[in-house]
């Protein structure tokens, strides 16, 4: 019986979220899960909020993750994950990007970004595991700025079952050839740090 | 072979693999990716249409013409396309039709929520809805199947959560070696619908419908799965998936024939349980059809109406409605979570919208929290339109007075001039919007003796929708080049004397442009031209803010340009990762501290 997996991945248009996504329903399905993922971005090209819900199984009915059922919530932006942090079950585990995205709400000034220290606090509610990486740096170590998304996604990898090469696989046959070395570098890079920081 | 498909790349599949030969549609979330698949397939003719009209239409034809046909649009499309939807159902077809219809539950990106499941009875046009892709894949088959069987265009009904979900598909069918062959059969009391020839026909499609009753209470992928007998769920689309996440146990009865109905096999389930509801969002579509039957059913009366359902609503629904036990309450409360700053839409570092609204909110002496209130004397009516643009209702920019639907900002300036309102008005769309239904508002203004002015914002592509083209561009759905409509060219052709092409990146230009259309008593037009900059692929080096020369005013802020930030010191600094170097703020700056990086 395969365990199932809910993740829940958040963060600001253009930051590659929906190609995470993707990209694990993918592996999912390569590896013999029933595979369901939906996102919601209504205009988010233009700045708004992305949400993807990913979920692996034996057999997945709804593609939306319901409060409080979310085992892995990838916050791609600090404040997005804050905000999606009541979607955690208690207990789940939280990966937070270094990533800050002012939104023009807050750069007005009528409402103050939150510190590292408040989104802590608040996923605090929900979760002892929380996780924030620093994958901006990773993905500048493989020369590769836009590779934050895969940054995360080998984070979570090491929470997982598969092996490394279940993920890499279908990376190296989906992405653009000139993004492949690089991706699966930072993917690599962060599946070891996440290792070394689960020790 | 297994395939992880998205509903609308499932609806292009399936057609494809159904022989479909022409597609047409108009962009609209979240149907466009259909279109966009069904572009990249070999030996399909896909094209945008201007409209949804139109689309249909062309479908109409080439399925008269004898091959398969398909559009595809979003729920307010097909209001838009509703005279030749209601005319294919009285006509019939030749080679299958197929109409797809992507609505939207929680208006993610629509100016309105609307169920067309009703529209299928209004029109007398067979419905199905898939629960997921690869039902969507399957359905296809039997749309193009039913209307060639039956004579009559199917309309294949989704919502955002199908069209934008991705499920694992069982591909088992290919493109067929041989399509139908195009050819034409005269036939005036078929395809002439004078009012002698439209008599017979209403009673062919009275005909085909109790027809179809008979046919859908066989229809294999309506399904009963059995399961406790206290309680049976009715449901259709993606509620059926919530239903099953939510009632684990309960006996369900999922409908993929939503118009007719399987009104037997509904009786059957009702009789194989104590109590029945459905689970259906939006309105109460098939729990009306349930209790027509005489059967006593719930649904609207704890489900909401309003919006898109998820399992949480879903669960919490029926607990309260006491189908379900109450949770296990968590074990500890949480603390209300803190006010987040709210992360809504907003216009790109280096839109050509952004000068042209900044304008019109300075010549109009909006105010970035105007509340409701009348105009003053001087004030101007921005009457506005569909497209990105529509966000400059925000602040800071807070420069539009209306949107409604595709093209409407014209006939309301036409409106608003006719009623004898004194403040000038002015109709600002997008091109491709112009193109949709903005073009026959233009000539209403020229036969009526309007004087509004048009202000057409000429981003060069369809934006809001993810970057289609349309006649202005002249690049076709398959990216080809094709024959450019020019705008100036259409707009002078249609009467109006006073047109005027502006940089969109020019805001001296802009505000004298507007300042002299608004006060003339001829009807113009102000094309602001200048690209969407998600398509600029040579971006130039961001500008900077010279920290020793900026005065803290932030009028740049009103820009609402996300790559302008405020610094600590109440001054303003630029984010280099996100400046395109548009300009914009530098020429609203008064103390010029805003220049090229050196």
């Amino acid at each position: 019986m395969m365990k199932d997996v809910n993740v829940l991945m958040v963060g600001v248009g253009g930051h590659g979220v929906i190609l995470a996504s993707d990209g694990m329903a993918e592996i999912g399905v390569n590896n013999g899960f029933d595979v369901k993922k939906t996102d919601s971005l209504g205009m988010a090209q233009r700045g708004g909020s992305v949400v993807s819900h990913v979920r692996w199984g034996e057999h997945v009915f709804s593609p939306m993750i319901k409060r409080g059922e979310v085992d892995y919530l990838l916050g791609f932006e600090e404040l997005e994950a804050a905000r999606w942090a009541p979607y955690l079950r208690p207990g789940g585990v939280a990966i937070v990007a270094d990533v800050v995205v002012i939104p023009i709400s807050a750069i007005g000034g009528a409402a103050s970004y939150p510190s590292w220290d408040e989104i802590k606090d608040l996923l605090g509610q929900y979760t002892d595991n929380i996780y924030l990486i620093p994958a901006t740096r990773i993905a500048q170590e493989v020369g590769n700025p836009r590779a934050v998304n895969m940054a995360m996604l080998g984070f979570l990898s090491a929470f997982l079952e598969l092996s490394a090469e279940a993920w890499t696989d279908t990376m190296r046959e989906r992405l653009p050839a000139k993004f492949v070395e690089s991706s699966v570098q930072a993917f690599l890079k962060a599946r070891d740090e996440a290792k070394a920081m689960m020790q | 072979m297994k395939q992880l498909l998205s509903g609308n790349e499932a609806i292009a599949l399936g057609a494809y693999h159904a022989g479909v030969a022409v597609a047409t549609a108009y962009p609209g979330t979240p149907s466009t990716e259909i279109l966009e698949n069904m572009a990249r397939m070999d030996g399909v003719h896909a094209q945008w249409s201007v409209n949804e009209k139109v689309a249909l239409e062309v479908a109409l034809g080439a399925a008269m013409g004898g091959v398969r046909a398909m559009a595809s649009m979003k729920h307010v499309g097909l209001n838009v396309a509703a005279d030749p939807f209601f005319a294919a159902s009285t006509t019939g077809i030749n080679g299958g039709l197929v109409v797809v219809s992507c609505d939207d539950p929680g208006e993610h990106s629509s100016q309105g929520e609307q169920d067309n499941r009703h529209v299928a009875r209004f029109a007398k046009v067979p419905m199905l809805e898939p629960t997921d892709s690869n039902e969507a894949y399957q359905l296809m088959d039997w749309a193009f199947k039913i209307s060639e069987e039956y004579d009559t265009p199917v309309l294949l009904r989704g919502t955002t959560r199908i069209s934008h979900c991705k499920t694992v598909v069982e591909v088992d069918k290919e493109r067929p070696p041989e399509l139908r062959q195009p050819g034409f059969l005269r036939s005036p009391t078929k395809w002439v619908m004078v009012p002698s020839n439209a008599r017979p026909r209403r009673t062919a499609m009275e005909d085909r419908i109790a027809k179809l009753c008979d046919y859908v209470e066989s229809f294999p992928m309506n399904e009963i799965i059995p399961g406790n007998k206290k309680l049976g769920v009715i449901s259709s689309g993606v509620a059926y998936q919530y239903a099953r996440e939510v009632f684990k146990d309960a006996s369900h009865l999922k409908l993929v024939t939503l118009y007719p109905l399987p009104v037997n096999l509904i009786r059957r389930f009702a009789e194989q349980v104590e109590q029945v509801i459905v689970i259906e969002e939006l309105d109460p579509y098939l729990e009306d059809a349930v209790r027509q039957l005489g059967i006593p059913v719930r649904g609207k009366d704890f489900i909401p109406i309003i919006g898109e359902l998820n399992p949480e609503i879903v669960e919490q629904a029926a607990v309260k409605a006491g189908l379900l036990p109450a949770p296990a309450k968590p074990a500890a409360e949480t603390k209300p979570p803190p006010a987040l700053p709210a992360r809504r839409p907003q216009l790109c570092a280096g839109c050509p919208h952004v000068a042209t609204e900044y304008v019109l909110r300075q010549i109009g002496f909006k105010a970035p929290d105007a509340k409701e209130r009348p105009l003053k004397k001087d004030e101007i009516v921005v009457t506005s339109d569909i497209g990105c643009y529509t966000l400059g209702v925000y602040p800071p920019l807070a420069a539009l007075d209306t949107c409604a639907c595709m093209g409407a900002s014209i006939g309301q300036a036409l409106g608003m001039e006719k009623a004898g309102i004194t403040n000038k008005v002015v109709a600002v769309l997008g091109d491709s919007t112009f193109m949709h239904s903005g073009i026959t508002g233009l000539v209403d203004i020229v036969y009526n003796e309007g004087n509004s002015t048009v202000i057409i914002l000429d981003n060069g592509t369809t934006a809001m929708t993810g970057q289609q083209g349309h006649p202005g561009t002249g690049i076709a759905a398959t990216g080809k080049p094709a024959r450019q409509v020019k705008l100036e060219t259409l707009c002078k052709g249609i009467g109006v004397e006073d047109v005027n092409v502006v940089d969109a990146f020019d805001v001296k230009a802009l505000e004298s442009t507007i300042k002299r259309c608004v006060a003339s008593d001829e009807p113009s037009v102000i094309i602001a031209r200048g690209p969407c900059s998600l398509r600029v692929k040579d971006r130039k080096k961001s500008l900077f803010v010279d920290p020793d020369e900026c005065g803290g005013c932030l009028v740049c802020l009103d820009l609402g340009c996300p790559a302008i930030i405020k610094t600590e010191d109440d001054k303003v600094r630029i984010d280099g990762s996100v400046c395109v170097a548009c300009g914009v703020c530098a020429q609203v700056c008064p103390q010029e501290a805003i220049r090229e990086s050196e």
